[in-house]
């Protein structure tokens, strides 16, 4: 039973991957870009979410609300200043851009809230259910339900709705795109804002039940890359499996091994990734 | 290097200044600036053959370092070899190590490379943290004390500094020669597109991995000084992230792809770093890094090329060097 109540929670929090990772995938996908500073996009929907309740009371709905729509706007923010202009560089400045935005964000965020762990205090979701002999924290649950709509909802955004289609439109062919009508670098922020936003909603699910610091951005953005090479680049539904595999895995490692392992093996399967199918598992060649 | 003889005055000034930097400021304080500068800018130049020449920006290159480093020290503690005994087997680790990862990653474009670089070097970090015959999280020690000279260990700063002046004058020397031959065109038009390299005959994988195993031969080294200096090392020292992203910053800072643009970046950079160090005190070392990311984010934004290229552009034309990269 408590190996069962393991698989549960690793998948729950798998969910929770999966829905920061997909907005990574997006921007790969749409941008052929990658962001190094996605993880720090996290980490600052967890201390968002901590000034919410701690400044304004607020609960999880409101924190939640306030993660996604702050780091909406940053990503936007940071596409207009930074990455439109460092698109059409050269790689070098490309990947410089993200990798500098990521150690300035994780360090002004170690100078502002030092490098001590934090967590919520207790929120209406505290307690935990019994599930057919499986113990479950409330908190958890409804995260890693809601992480799975919210990704879901992401991908029938991308495919069934105009706008969805139109970020499409702007990745297969920009110039096609705008004999269209369609403004690519609106476009482009849109998702920006919306792979950020993604992010800053995934910290806050998960900083309703793990506690954290500001180096937590590192590790989760090293987890997205992996879940997006294992999912495929570019694809949401791939993000979404990898996902839940990913937190399967790092469940299942701990479990048997010892915490610290849970990254090794996870980095370790990345590694091995690369040898065997770089392509992604899902990915075409 | 089309005018010679208006080049080498300059590089003989340079030399000159170096050599007799540490007599002029005899102080140790200055002296370790020197030394850190030295060896930054060996780490930054050697970062700068793959990661500058060939285009393919490594952010995990500490792997080669802390190998580097650690091979000294460890085999100095298991049996007690001269430190420097380990910096050939650190070298040959390394060299193991970039055909390992180079093979796959090399295939694929520049933003996979630089991705999984980051997570070799992380994975290599946290195992090492875990594994106890390289003394897990607690890191290993060398010499306390000299047995004879072949140890390494000197008391004070003057005996490295010129060690590590030497290092440095053997890798822009190899720079300057891979600059000037086909290698170097290689590199180059590997940098400025792949595919049109690949369609023209150039060896793109081949090329690739053995600018790999050149830097990580010259990263190597550098760990293997820097423990062998200071006589310590643990995972952070070695492995850690920051380790890698100031060779990079340095490299781009001064020039990416440039023979002095390392120099000029350490150059800047190490008094910098020294400066918040002892303005701010303990959390000097924290503002140090948010300035080293205002600093990446500012480059790739608006000077990519580097204060080299900057110069090139609004130096007065009787100031330039002549040899525009």
């Amino acid at each position: 039973m408590l190996f069962l109540q393991v698989i549960v929670g690793g998948l729950l929090l798998g969910a929770i991957y999966a829905l920061f990772s997909s907005g990574l995938t997006l921007i790969w996908g749409m941008m052929n870009f990658i962001n190094f500073a996605h993880g720090e996009f996290v980490m600052l929907g967890m201390y968002v979410s901590l000034l919410v309740v701690v400044w304004l009371s607020g609960g999880p709905a409101a924190f939640g609300f306030a993660a996604a729509v702050a780091l909406f706007v940053l990503g936007v923010i940071i596409y207009a200043g930074l990455i439109r202009h460092v698109m059409r560089g050269p790689m070098l400045a490309q990947i410089l851009s993200t990798f500098g935005l990521a150690l300035l964000l994780r360090y002004t965020a170690f100078f502002i809230f030092s490098a001590n762990f934090v967590s919520l205090p207790q929120t209406s979701l505290s307690g935990t259910i019994d599930v057919g002999g499986i113990l479950m924290p409330l908190a958890q649950l409804v995260s890693g339900v809601l992480a799975i709509v919210l990704t879901v909802g992401l991908h029938f955004m991308l495919t069934r709705t105009t706008i969805g289609s139109r970020l499409l439109a702007v990745s297969e062919d920009r110039n096609a795109a705008m004999l269209m009508g369609i403004r690519p670098n609106r476009m482009q922020a849109l998702a920006w804002g919306l792979s950020a936003g993604a992010a800053g909603i995934a910290g806050a699910l998960m900083a309703i039940s793990y506690p954290w610091s500001p180096s937590v951005g590192e590790t989760f953005g090293l987890t997205a890359f992996v879940v997006v090479a294992l999912g495929g680049f570019g694809s949401v539904p791939g993000a979404l499996y990898a996902g839940l595999i990913i937190g399967l895995i790092q469940a299942i490692s701990a479990f048997w091994l010892g915490p610290i392992y849970k990254d090794i093996v996870v980095y370790a399967l990345f590694v091995a990734l690369l040898w065997l199918r770089p392509q992604g598992l899902m990915g075409k060649a | 290097m089309k005018k010679p003889s208006v080049v080498r005055p300059k590089i003989l000034l340079l030399a000159a200044c170096l050599l007799i930097y540490p007599l002029v400021f005899s102080d140790a304080f200055y002296r370790d600036i020197g030394v850190t500068f030295l060896l930054a800018a060996i780490s930054a130049s050697a970062w700068n053959i793959v990661g500058g020449y060939a285009g393919q920006v490594s952010v995990g290159h500490s792997m080669f370092y802390g190998i580097g480093a650690y091979a000294p020290l460890l085999f100095y503690q298991l049996w007690g070899w001269p430190p420097m005994f380990g910096i050939p087997i650190g070298i040959v680790c390394s060299l193991l190590l970039a055909i390992v990862i180079g093979a796959p990653t090399l295939r694929l474009t520049g933003h996979y490379f630089s991705m999984a670089t980051i997570a070799v070097a992380e994975l290599i970090r946290i195992f090492t943290g875990t594994w106890d015959l390289v003394g897990a999280a607690i890191g290993l020690q060398g010499p306390a004390v000299a047995r004879g000279w072949w140890d390494l260990t000197f008391r004070g700063e003057l005996p490295y500094y010129y060690i590590f002046l030497g290092v440095l004058a053997v890798l822009l020397y190899v720079t300057y020669a891979i600059e000037r031959r086909r290698f170097g065109y290689y590199l180059g038009a590997i940098k400025a597109g792949e595919r049109a390299a690949r369609s023209l005959g150039v060896p793109v994988r081949k090329t690739k991995i053995e600018a790999l195993m050149l830097s990580a031969t010259f990263t190597s080294i550098a760990g293997s000084l820097y423990s062998i200096k200071t006589g310590f090392i643990d995972p952070e020292s070695g492995f850690g992230i920051l380790i890698s992203v100031q060779m990079v910053i340095i490299a781009a800072l001064g020039g990416a792809g440039t023979l002095f643009g390392p120099l000029v970046g350490a150059l800047i950079l190490i008094p910098l770093q020294t400066a918040t160090n002892t303005w701010f005190g303990g959390s000097g070392s924290g503002l140090t890094y948010i300035l080293y990311g205002g600093i990446i984010v500012l480059i790739a934004r608006f000077e990519p090329g580097g204060l080299f290229e900057l110069w090139e552009r609004i130096a007065p034309a009787r100031w330039k060097s002549g040899h525009a990269a």
